[in-house]
């Protein structure tokens, strides 16, 4: 129990919690305020940190330029999995976002020679020697941790991302403010009155999803700085529910509720991992992450049931129906 | 899916090895390419009637309750372990410890009706709700399995080198029974829906929930009937598919869940002959996609990949599925 009177570990946590945050803010511009029921958010994550991780080592580019290209790949592959999608109906379009993801970690997994393979982006050079993309990172990060004073490198990046976070958070924010904001709602609420009021609905929808993709992709840039190095298994459907979850949590077509929910998230999923007290003590470490998976469910199961508008949700304007 | 089972002599046993070593040509060195090709074809046989059993399933329970079942996956997986137990922990008989999977993961499905669907039907919860919910319940089921079950890959007590041989093809007696059993339990469902007065109520259903409790349908009991019904079919797919695959683990039911919404989508939300259809479609695309004489042949990893690709060329032309209704867009 100890572990969770530390402030490293809190730290830690809200990193966790803060690439979260961005990365369930792309979900919430794309379900909560435009409707679209993405559930292969996790794909462009996936492709912004592959992007950024290629560039950087294979490439030979500044990892900077390489970041920027990487969230521009990500909204164009928002966008080429739109083409074909936004206009199918909700449920066909669920289910192929969710088969698109699962094709971006195919290829991710198989394609050794250009992703590192399955043990991922330490293998970008082969085998034999470890590969690292994130040395400018690493000297930034230092840099400014000498400029504030700050003691952690984990300290430094709790902070870069929650500035990040909110700064992009008030950008949704007050784009739900303007005219365009108002049309993606209209949207949500009636496609048909949209279009005939001479909304574009379709290239509505393609310019959220090239958002959403893009602040996926920035959520995907930060796990891979602070990790190191990743591969296939850090992009897993599971990423996608858990944003489902926090969306949901927090309450659907507010972004401001989207950093509660992924607090809430962030706590119950830290939280979970020190239940060394019996009956849980009898299960060893492994076992335990199941039964954190187990608990995750049925939270989400409760939540549906008892509280479809979450923490904060305004039941008049949306509700998980 | 299906061929490295077949183990036996030189030529096949290069397949296995070039499948976990090199990923860049499934079969280099075979001088027939006509011999593989119709090998091919009867895999994509075996594979596509197990896809469309569990795409029959997932069609059934959207088109009568209007729900995609996520946790759908994990039936097949919970089928599976419970036929293990019963064939390998009890040393029964393949054929009964199926029968018992089936029924005891019909049993699981049927459970969940007033837990969890009747209270969310009841809040007048929609398609969103729903569907979040099965993907939840998917969670909480498969990682239960993972905790009493642990990871680990099993097979069933089948003797994997009993070979059917059909001219130059090969069947190994897994996917023979496979193939049998799909057959004999498609058809059943076919007729179930088409004669009985139980399926005509079903089909009543599926048109208009409400108009159907109007006409003096009993709805309440008649879900119940599709929960056993698709849980059956769901143990049987699970089961099957881990003959056919040979080893299963815990995770396997969730890997086979996007190839049988492929399927579904493929034949049409709600469909059921269109679930049949794109279940024995895709099986058979994935599959002939390994030929050297298509392309080269793709490399059986991305056998699930060529799956999705055909999906979505076939809904940017078809966007309603091959049999589904132009309402449906």
């Amino acid at each position: 129990m100890s572990a969770l009177l530390s402030v490293d570990f809190w730290v830690l946590v809200g990193i966790v919690a803060g690439i979260y945050w961005i990365f369930t803010l792309g979900l919430q511009l794309e379900f909560g305020y435009c409707g679209l029921m993405n559930f292969g958010h996790v794909a462009f994550m996936a492709i912004a940190a592959y992007t950024m991780a290629i560039l950087t080592v294979k490439a030979g580019l500044s990892m900077w330029v390489a970041s920027v290209a990487a969230i521009a790949a990500a909204a164009v592959a928002g966008v080429m999995l739109g083409l074909p999608t936004v206009r199918l109906r909700a449920d066909y379009f669920a289910i192929t976002t969710i088969a698109f993801s699962e094709i971006v970690r195919y290829v991710a997994t198989n394609e050794d020679s250009l992703t590192g393979g399955a043990q991922g982006t330490i293998n970008l050079l082969g085998a034999e020697q470890a590969a690292s993309y994130n040395a400018s990172w690493e000297r930034f990060r230092s840099w400014l941790g000498d400029a504030l004073g700050l003691g952690t490198r984990d300290a430094v990046m709790l902070l870069v991302i929650v500035v990040t976070a909110i700064l992009l958070t008030t950008v949704v924010w007050a784009l739900m403010r303007t005219p365009w904001g108002r049309a993606i709602k209209a949207i949500r609420e009636d496609e048909d009155a949209a279009q005939s009021l001479g909304k574009n609905v379709f290239a509505y929808r393609l310019q959220v999803l090239a958002m959403g993709s893009a602040l996926a992709g920035i959520a995907g840039l930060f796990y891979a700085w602070q990790f190191s190095f990743f591969g296939p298994v850090d992009f897993a459907p599971l990423v996608t529910f858990f944003a489902w979850l926090i969306m949901i949590l927090g309450g659907l077509a507010r972004a401001w509720a989207v950093p509660v929910g992924a607090l809430v998230f962030g706590v119950i999923f830290a939280g979970t991992r020190f239940f060394d007290f019996p009956p849980f003590s009898l299960l060893d470490s492994a076992d335990r992450a199941y039964f954190r998976l187990i608990i995750i469910g049925l939270i989400i199961l409760g939540l549906v049931l008892f509280r479809p508008q979450g923490i904060l949700g305004k039941r008049a304007e949306m509700v998980l129906q | 899916m299906g061929q490295t089972e077949l183990v036996g002599d030189r030529r096949t046993r290069h397949c296995a090895t070039t499948r976990l070593g090199s990923l860049t040509n499934a079969f280099p060195s075979l001088k027939q390419p006509n011999f593989v090709l119709t090998q091919l074809i009867v895999n994509g046989l075996v594979t596509g009637s197990v896809y469309a059993i569990g795409a029959v399933g997932i069609s059934l329970i959207y088109g009568i309750l209007r729900l995609v079942n996520f946790a759908y996956g994990e039936f097949m997986t919970a089928g599976a372990f419970l036929a293990y137990v019963g064939n390998v922990t009890l040393g029964l008989p393949i054929v009964l410890a199926t029968g018992i999977g089936m029924l005891l993961t019909a049993g699981l499905a049927l459970s969940l009706e007033p837990v969890l669907w009747r209270p969310l039907r009841r809040k007048q919860a929609g398609f969103m709700s729903m569907f979040l919910a099965s993907i939840a319940l998917a969670l909480v089921i498969r990682s239960v399995i993972l905790l009493v079950a642990t990871p680990r890959s099993r097979s069933y007590d089948v003797d994997p080198y009993a070979v059917y041989r059909v001219g130059d093809v090969r069947l190994s007696q897994g996917a023979a029974f496979a193939i049998v059993v799909a057959i004999a339990s498609i058809t059943l469902v076919g007729v179930f829906l088409a004669r009985t007065s139980t399926g005509r109520k079903l089909r009543a259903i599926a048109d208009s929930r409400v108009l159907a409790a109007v006409a003096g349908v009993d709805v309440g009991r008649l879900t119940a009937v599709t929960w056993v019904i698709t849980g059956c079919l769901a143990g049987l797919a699970g089961v099957l598919a881990g003959l056919v695959q040979s080893t299963f683990d815990p995770n396997f039911g969730f890997a086979l869940l996007l190839p049988l919404f492929a399927a579904v989508l493929l034949g049409g939300l709600g469909s059921v002959y269109g679930a049949l259809l794109g279940g024995l479609v895709l099986g058979l695309v994935t599959e002939v996609s390994t030929w050297s004489g298509f392309l080269g042949g793709v490399p059986p990893s991305y056998k699930p990949v060529i799956a999705f690709i055909a999906l979505i060329v076939a809904l940017i032309a078809r966007p309603q599925g091959l049999l589904g209704r132009a309402r449906t867009l």
